[in-house]
Protein backbone atom coordinates (compact mmCIF):
# COMPACT_ATOMS: atom_id res chain seq x y z
CA UNK A 1 0.00 0.00 0.00
CA UNK A 2 3.08 2.62 1.16
CA UNK A 3 5.27 1.49 -2.10
CA UNK A 4 2.31 2.14 -4.60
CA UNK A 5 1.31 5.90 -2.90
CA UNK A 6 4.93 6.27 -3.00
CA UNK A 7 4.90 5.68 -6.71
CA UNK A 8 1.78 7.74 -7.24
CA UNK A 9 3.53 10.64 -5.48
CA UNK A 10 6.59 10.12 -7.69
CA UNK A 11 4.62 10.17 -11.00
CA UNK A 12 3.49 13.33 -10.00
CA UNK A 13 6.74 14.36 -9.13
CA UNK A 14 8.18 13.53 -12.59
CA UNK A 15 4.81 15.19 -14.30
CA UNK A 16 5.31 18.44 -12.07
CA UNK A 17 9.22 18.12 -12.81
CA UNK A 18 8.77 18.31 -16.57
CA UNK A 19 5.77 20.20 -16.90
CA UNK A 20 8.26 23.15 -15.24
CA UNK A 21 10.64 21.96 -17.87
CA UNK A 22 8.87 22.44 -20.68
CA UNK A 23 6.88 25.84 -19.59
CA UNK A 24 10.95 27.53 -18.96
CA UNK A 25 12.62 26.29 -22.08
CA UNK A 26 12.87 28.75 -24.70
CA UNK A 27 14.86 28.63 -28.03
CA UNK A 28 15.14 24.64 -28.39
CA UNK A 29 16.49 21.54 -27.07
CA UNK A 30 20.09 22.34 -25.80
CA UNK A 31 18.23 25.36 -23.71
CA UNK A 32 16.56 22.20 -21.68
CA UNK A 33 19.53 20.38 -20.78
CA UNK A 34 20.60 23.08 -17.95
CA UNK A 35 17.06 22.82 -17.05
CA UNK A 36 16.97 19.22 -16.86
CA UNK A 37 20.47 18.39 -15.25
CA UNK A 38 19.89 20.77 -12.46
CA UNK A 39 16.15 19.37 -11.64
CA UNK A 40 16.77 15.34 -12.05
CA UNK A 41 20.33 15.45 -11.09
CA UNK A 42 21.26 18.04 -8.22
CA UNK A 43 17.49 18.33 -7.03
CA UNK A 44 15.79 14.82 -7.14
CA UNK A 45 19.17 12.86 -7.53
CA UNK A 46 17.14 10.73 -9.78
CA UNK A 47 20.11 10.15 -12.29
CA UNK A 48 23.88 9.83 -11.15
CA UNK A 49 25.82 12.84 -12.56
CA UNK A 50 28.07 10.53 -14.69
CA UNK A 51 24.89 9.01 -16.57
CA UNK A 52 22.93 12.21 -17.31
CA UNK A 53 25.75 12.80 -20.44
CA UNK A 54 24.87 9.62 -21.67
CA UNK A 55 21.07 10.44 -22.14
CA UNK A 56 22.14 13.50 -23.55
CA UNK A 57 23.85 11.52 -26.49
CA UNK A 58 21.59 9.12 -26.69
CA UNK A 59 18.82 11.22 -26.75
CA UNK A 60 20.73 13.43 -29.63
CA UNK A 61 21.27 10.40 -31.92
CA UNK A 62 18.24 8.72 -31.65
CA UNK A 63 15.07 10.26 -34.57
CA UNK A 64 12.49 12.14 -32.62
CA UNK A 65 12.43 15.14 -31.41
CA UNK A 66 15.35 15.71 -28.83
CA UNK A 67 13.47 17.10 -25.80
CA UNK A 68 10.91 14.56 -26.14
CA UNK A 69 13.52 11.67 -26.23
CA UNK A 70 15.17 13.15 -23.67
CA UNK A 71 12.01 12.98 -21.57
CA UNK A 72 10.91 9.52 -22.14
CA UNK A 73 14.50 8.47 -21.36
CA UNK A 74 14.55 10.47 -17.83
CA UNK A 75 11.31 9.54 -17.15
CA UNK A 76 11.46 5.80 -17.80
CA UNK A 77 15.10 6.00 -15.58
CA UNK A 78 12.85 7.48 -12.58
CA UNK A 79 9.60 5.20 -12.73
CA UNK A 80 9.78 2.88 -15.76
CA UNK A 81 7.15 3.26 -18.73
CA UNK A 82 4.26 5.55 -16.38
CA UNK A 83 7.40 7.54 -15.65
CA UNK A 84 8.16 7.85 -19.21
CA UNK A 85 4.41 8.71 -20.28
CA UNK A 86 4.63 11.59 -17.35
CA UNK A 87 7.67 13.06 -18.21
CA UNK A 88 6.56 13.38 -21.75
CA UNK A 89 2.62 14.70 -21.03
CA UNK A 90 4.26 17.01 -18.46
CA UNK A 91 7.06 18.45 -21.15
CA UNK A 92 4.16 18.55 -23.79
CA UNK A 93 1.35 20.31 -21.86
CA UNK A 94 2.92 23.47 -21.33
CA UNK A 95 3.59 24.23 -25.29
CA UNK A 96 0.26 22.75 -26.09
CA UNK A 97 -1.52 24.77 -24.17
CA UNK A 98 0.49 28.06 -25.18
CA UNK A 99 0.36 27.34 -28.98
CA UNK A 100 -3.12 26.56 -29.00
CA UNK A 101 -4.37 30.33 -27.44
CA UNK A 102 -1.96 31.74 -29.67
CA UNK A 103 -3.23 29.91 -32.76
CA UNK A 104 -6.78 31.85 -31.82
CA UNK A 105 -5.03 35.11 -30.98
CA UNK A 106 -2.27 35.23 -34.04
CA UNK A 107 -2.59 38.45 -35.23
CA UNK A 108 -2.94 40.20 -31.43
CA UNK A 109 0.42 38.28 -30.02
CA UNK A 110 2.38 39.09 -33.03
CA UNK A 111 1.90 42.90 -31.89
CA UNK A 112 2.24 42.25 -27.92
CA UNK A 113 5.60 44.59 -27.71
CA UNK A 114 5.84 43.66 -23.67
CA UNK A 115 6.02 40.42 -24.66
CA UNK A 116 9.24 40.65 -27.23
CA UNK A 117 11.09 42.97 -24.78
CA UNK A 118 10.59 40.36 -22.29
CA UNK A 119 11.92 37.60 -24.97
CA UNK A 120 15.33 39.80 -25.91
CA UNK A 121 15.94 39.53 -22.18
CA UNK A 122 15.51 35.71 -21.81
CA UNK A 123 17.34 35.07 -25.18
CA UNK A 124 20.33 36.84 -24.05
CA UNK A 125 19.83 34.67 -20.42
CA UNK A 126 19.24 31.48 -21.93
CA UNK A 127 22.99 31.60 -23.23
CA UNK A 128 24.16 32.32 -19.63
CA UNK A 129 22.28 29.40 -18.67
CA UNK A 130 23.58 26.73 -21.33
CA UNK A 131 27.10 28.64 -20.92
CA UNK A 132 26.48 26.97 -17.31
CA UNK A 133 25.57 23.56 -18.67
CA UNK A 134 29.04 22.99 -20.48
CA UNK A 135 30.82 24.31 -17.26
CA UNK A 136 29.26 21.99 -15.61
CA UNK A 137 29.47 18.63 -17.87
CA UNK A 138 32.57 19.80 -18.54
CA UNK A 139 34.13 19.09 -15.28
CA UNK A 140 32.53 15.90 -14.96
CA UNK A 141 34.33 15.14 -18.50
CA UNK A 142 37.11 12.37 -19.03
CA UNK A 143 40.41 14.29 -20.77
CA UNK A 144 42.35 11.89 -23.07
CA UNK A 145 43.99 13.52 -25.57
CA UNK A 146 41.63 11.34 -28.05
CA UNK A 147 38.82 12.80 -26.01
CA UNK A 148 40.07 16.32 -25.78
CA UNK A 149 40.43 16.01 -29.60
CA UNK A 150 37.10 14.93 -30.51
CA UNK A 151 35.41 17.85 -28.46
CA UNK A 152 37.14 20.22 -29.79
CA UNK A 153 36.90 18.68 -33.38
CA UNK A 154 33.14 18.53 -32.73
CA UNK A 155 32.98 22.13 -31.30
CA UNK A 156 34.66 23.27 -34.27
CA UNK A 157 32.55 21.77 -36.92
CA UNK A 158 29.25 22.42 -34.88
CA UNK A 159 29.73 26.00 -34.71
CA UNK A 160 31.23 27.16 -37.76
CA UNK A 161 29.87 24.53 -40.41
CA UNK A 162 26.06 23.25 -41.34
CA UNK A 163 27.36 19.86 -40.70
CA UNK A 164 24.13 18.02 -39.23
CA UNK A 165 25.39 17.10 -35.71
CA UNK A 166 24.12 13.20 -36.03
CA UNK A 167 27.11 12.92 -38.33
CA UNK A 168 29.28 14.18 -35.70
CA UNK A 169 27.58 12.11 -32.62
CA UNK A 170 28.20 8.85 -35.08
CA UNK A 171 31.50 9.44 -35.87
CA UNK A 172 32.32 10.22 -32.35
CA UNK A 173 30.50 6.65 -31.53
CA UNK A 174 32.72 5.22 -34.28
CA UNK A 175 35.80 6.31 -33.10
CA UNK A 176 35.12 5.48 -29.57
CA UNK A 177 34.52 1.46 -31.01
CA UNK A 178 37.68 1.88 -32.65
CA UNK A 179 39.17 2.63 -29.89
CA UNK A 180 37.58 0.18 -27.44
CA UNK A 181 38.43 -2.84 -30.57
CA UNK A 182 42.31 -1.40 -29.97
CA UNK A 183 42.42 -1.53 -26.18
CA UNK A 184 40.80 -5.38 -27.02
CA UNK A 185 43.74 -6.35 -29.26
CA UNK A 186 46.21 -4.46 -26.65
CA UNK A 187 44.87 -6.94 -24.27
CA UNK A 188 44.77 -9.96 -26.20
CA UNK A 189 48.18 -9.31 -27.81
CA UNK A 190 49.79 -8.73 -24.10
CA UNK A 191 47.90 -12.54 -22.85
CA UNK A 192 49.70 -14.11 -25.72
CA UNK A 193 53.46 -12.57 -24.96
CA UNK A 194 52.33 -13.25 -21.53
CA UNK A 195 51.89 -16.92 -22.53
CA UNK A 196 54.71 -17.27 -24.62
CA UNK A 197 57.47 -16.47 -21.91
CA UNK B 1 -7.78 15.18 -43.55
CA UNK B 2 -6.98 14.11 -40.31
CA UNK B 3 -5.18 11.36 -41.07
CA UNK B 4 -2.91 13.35 -43.57
CA UNK B 5 -2.09 15.17 -40.61
CA UNK B 6 -1.32 12.03 -38.49
CA UNK B 7 0.92 10.67 -41.15
CA UNK B 8 2.97 14.38 -41.76
CA UNK B 9 3.41 15.08 -37.99
CA UNK B 10 4.32 11.30 -37.34
CA UNK B 11 7.22 11.54 -40.40
CA UNK B 12 8.32 14.69 -39.44
CA UNK B 13 8.49 13.32 -35.66
CA UNK B 14 10.73 10.12 -36.96
CA UNK B 15 12.76 12.07 -39.56
CA UNK B 16 14.01 14.70 -37.03
CA UNK B 17 17.39 13.49 -36.29
CA UNK B 18 19.88 15.96 -34.73
CA UNK B 19 17.28 18.42 -33.92
CA UNK B 20 17.02 21.80 -33.27
CA UNK B 21 17.18 23.72 -36.72
CA UNK B 22 18.00 21.03 -39.00
CA UNK B 23 14.19 19.80 -39.15
CA UNK B 24 13.11 23.08 -40.48
CA UNK B 25 13.18 22.61 -44.23
CA UNK B 26 11.47 19.17 -43.90
CA UNK B 27 8.63 20.90 -41.81
CA UNK B 28 8.48 23.00 -44.64
CA UNK B 29 8.95 21.19 -47.31
CA UNK B 30 5.74 19.37 -46.10
CA UNK B 31 3.76 22.45 -44.57
CA UNK B 32 4.17 24.15 -47.43
CA UNK B 33 3.76 21.62 -50.20
CA UNK B 34 0.10 20.81 -48.48
CA UNK B 35 -1.00 23.95 -48.59
CA UNK B 36 -1.40 23.69 -44.88
CA UNK B 37 0.86 27.49 -44.41
CA UNK B 38 2.22 29.58 -46.70
CA UNK B 39 6.10 30.10 -46.69
CA UNK B 40 5.34 33.67 -45.37
CA UNK B 41 3.49 32.43 -42.46
CA UNK B 42 5.82 29.78 -41.28
CA UNK B 43 8.43 31.92 -41.25
CA UNK B 44 6.01 34.53 -38.83
CA UNK B 45 5.67 31.29 -36.99
CA UNK B 46 9.25 30.27 -36.42
CA UNK B 47 9.66 33.94 -35.16
CA UNK B 48 7.25 33.58 -32.59
CA UNK B 49 7.87 29.64 -31.81
CA UNK B 50 11.33 31.79 -30.94
CA UNK B 51 9.59 33.50 -27.85
CA UNK B 52 7.00 30.44 -26.40
CA UNK B 53 8.32 27.80 -24.81
CA UNK B 54 8.38 23.91 -25.29
CA UNK B 55 10.15 21.76 -28.44
CA UNK B 56 9.70 23.38 -31.53
CA UNK B 57 8.74 20.20 -33.44
CA UNK B 58 6.01 20.07 -30.78
CA UNK B 59 4.94 23.96 -31.00
CA UNK B 60 4.13 23.81 -35.04
CA UNK B 61 2.41 21.02 -34.73
CA UNK B 62 0.36 22.19 -32.38
CA UNK B 63 -0.12 25.21 -34.52
CA UNK B 64 -0.94 23.64 -37.84
CA UNK B 65 -2.94 21.36 -36.07
CA UNK B 66 -5.29 24.08 -34.38
CA UNK B 67 -5.06 26.21 -38.01
CA UNK B 68 -7.07 23.40 -39.85
CA UNK B 69 -9.38 21.22 -37.59
CA UNK B 70 -9.29 23.18 -34.28
CA UNK B 71 -8.71 21.40 -30.76
CA UNK B 72 -9.26 17.82 -32.53
CA UNK B 73 -6.45 18.54 -35.34
CA UNK B 74 -3.84 19.80 -32.66
CA UNK B 75 -4.39 16.76 -30.59
CA UNK B 76 -3.84 14.62 -33.61
CA UNK B 77 -1.13 16.80 -34.70
CA UNK B 78 0.94 16.86 -31.44
CA UNK B 79 0.56 13.51 -30.43
CA UNK B 80 1.82 12.60 -34.20
CA UNK B 81 5.17 13.87 -33.52
CA UNK B 82 5.50 12.82 -30.22
CA UNK B 83 4.63 8.91 -30.94
CA UNK B 84 7.85 8.22 -32.85
CA UNK B 85 10.53 9.72 -30.26
CA UNK B 86 8.15 7.94 -27.24
CA UNK B 87 8.25 4.65 -28.57
CA UNK B 88 11.69 4.28 -29.77
CA UNK B 89 13.35 5.31 -26.88
CA UNK B 90 11.37 3.22 -25.35
CA UNK B 91 12.87 0.48 -26.52
CA UNK B 92 16.28 2.30 -26.15
CA UNK B 93 15.84 3.03 -22.49
CA UNK B 94 14.75 -0.40 -21.82
CA UNK B 95 17.73 -2.21 -23.57
CA UNK B 96 20.32 0.72 -22.13
CA UNK B 97 19.38 -0.41 -18.59
CA UNK B 98 20.77 -3.78 -19.97
CA UNK B 99 23.51 -3.07 -22.27
CA UNK B 100 24.78 -0.26 -20.26
CA UNK B 101 27.96 -2.04 -18.57
CA UNK B 102 28.81 -3.42 -22.10
CA UNK B 103 32.14 -2.19 -23.13
CA UNK B 104 30.99 -1.63 -26.56
CA UNK B 105 28.28 0.48 -25.58
CA UNK B 106 30.88 2.30 -23.16
CA UNK B 107 33.04 2.40 -25.75
CA UNK B 108 30.71 4.50 -28.12
CA UNK B 109 29.64 6.37 -24.90
CA UNK B 110 33.19 7.18 -24.94
CA UNK B 111 33.67 8.54 -28.28
CA UNK B 112 30.28 10.42 -27.91
CA UNK B 113 30.52 12.18 -24.69
CA UNK B 114 32.87 14.60 -25.77
CA UNK B 115 30.98 15.49 -29.09
CA UNK B 116 28.07 16.37 -26.77
CA UNK B 117 29.48 18.78 -24.55
CA UNK B 118 31.31 20.35 -28.12
CA UNK B 119 28.22 20.54 -29.07
CA UNK B 120 26.50 22.64 -26.22
CA UNK B 121 29.60 24.26 -26.30
CA UNK B 122 28.92 25.47 -29.72
CA UNK B 123 25.19 26.44 -29.15
CA UNK B 124 26.74 28.80 -27.22
CA UNK B 125 28.62 29.96 -30.08
CA UNK B 126 26.22 30.29 -32.08
CA UNK B 127 23.57 31.83 -29.33
CA UNK B 128 26.37 34.85 -29.30
CA UNK B 129 26.55 35.13 -32.66
CA UNK B 130 23.28 36.06 -33.45
CA UNK B 131 21.99 37.28 -30.20
CA UNK B 132 24.82 39.53 -29.75
CA UNK B 133 25.66 41.11 -33.30
CA UNK B 134 23.28 43.12 -35.26
CA UNK B 135 21.10 41.56 -37.95
CA UNK B 136 22.15 41.63 -41.73
CA UNK B 137 24.91 43.99 -40.77
CA UNK B 138 28.18 43.53 -42.90
CA UNK B 139 31.33 43.88 -41.11
CA UNK B 140 34.09 45.14 -42.84
CA UNK B 141 36.23 46.57 -39.92
CA UNK B 142 36.75 46.36 -36.04
CA UNK B 143 34.59 49.42 -35.92
CA UNK B 144 31.58 47.80 -38.00
CA UNK B 145 32.05 45.10 -35.36
CA UNK B 146 31.86 46.91 -32.56
CA UNK B 147 28.88 49.69 -34.01
CA UNK B 148 27.05 46.20 -34.71
CA UNK B 149 26.98 45.04 -31.30
CA UNK B 150 23.85 44.92 -29.45
CA UNK B 151 24.87 46.27 -25.61
CA UNK B 152 21.71 46.12 -24.11
CA UNK B 153 21.99 42.07 -24.18
CA UNK B 154 25.58 41.89 -24.07
CA UNK B 155 24.79 43.77 -20.25
CA UNK B 156 21.49 41.47 -19.46
CA UNK B 157 23.95 38.78 -20.47
CA UNK B 158 26.70 39.89 -18.06
CA UNK B 159 24.46 40.42 -15.31
CA UNK B 160 22.70 37.31 -15.96
CA UNK B 161 26.18 35.46 -15.57
CA UNK B 162 27.06 37.39 -12.25
CA UNK B 163 23.90 36.61 -10.84
CA UNK B 164 23.62 32.85 -11.95
CA UNK B 165 27.30 31.86 -11.44
CA UNK B 166 27.64 33.74 -7.92
CA UNK B 167 24.33 33.10 -5.95
CA UNK B 168 23.49 29.73 -7.83
CA UNK B 169 20.04 30.38 -8.98
CA UNK B 170 17.78 27.98 -10.13
CA UNK B 171 17.49 28.25 -13.84
CA UNK B 172 14.13 29.65 -13.59
CA UNK B 173 14.79 32.66 -11.50
CA UNK B 174 17.07 33.50 -14.27
CA UNK B 175 15.03 33.05 -16.77
CA UNK B 176 12.33 35.07 -15.00
CA UNK B 177 15.13 38.13 -14.30
CA UNK B 178 16.02 38.24 -17.48
CA UNK B 179 12.80 38.60 -18.67
CA UNK B 180 12.67 41.35 -15.74
CA UNK B 181 15.98 43.20 -17.74
CA UNK B 182 14.55 43.13 -21.42
CA UNK B 183 11.19 44.81 -20.38
CA UNK B 184 13.14 47.23 -18.67
CA UNK B 185 16.52 47.93 -20.65
CA UNK B 186 13.95 47.72 -24.07
CA UNK B 187 10.59 49.09 -22.91
CA UNK B 188 11.28 51.19 -19.78
CA UNK B 189 14.78 52.80 -20.27
CA UNK B 190 13.47 54.54 -23.75
CA UNK B 191 10.80 56.42 -22.22
CA UNK B 192 13.35 58.09 -20.70
CA UNK B 193 15.88 59.04 -23.63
Amino acid sequence: MESTTSQKEKLLTVFITFFKIGLFTFGGGYAMIPLIEYETVERHHWIESKDILDIFAIAEATPGVIAINTATFVGYRVAGFWGSLMATLGVVIPSFTIISLIALFFEEFQSLEWVGYAFKGVRAGVIVLILGAVVKMGKKGEYTPLTVLILILAFGLASFTDINVIYLLLGGAVTGLFYQLWLNRKISNGKKTGEDK
Amino acid sequence: MYLDLFITFFKIGLFTIGGGYAMIPLIQQEVVAHGWLTLLELTDFIAVAESTPGPFAVNIATFVGMEMGGLPGALVTTAAVVLPSFIIILFIAKAFTNFQQNKWVQGALYGMRPVVIGLIASAVVLLMSTGFIGEGVKIHSVGDFFASLQYLEIIIFIIGSFVYFRFKLHPIKLILISAGLGMLFFGVLPMFY
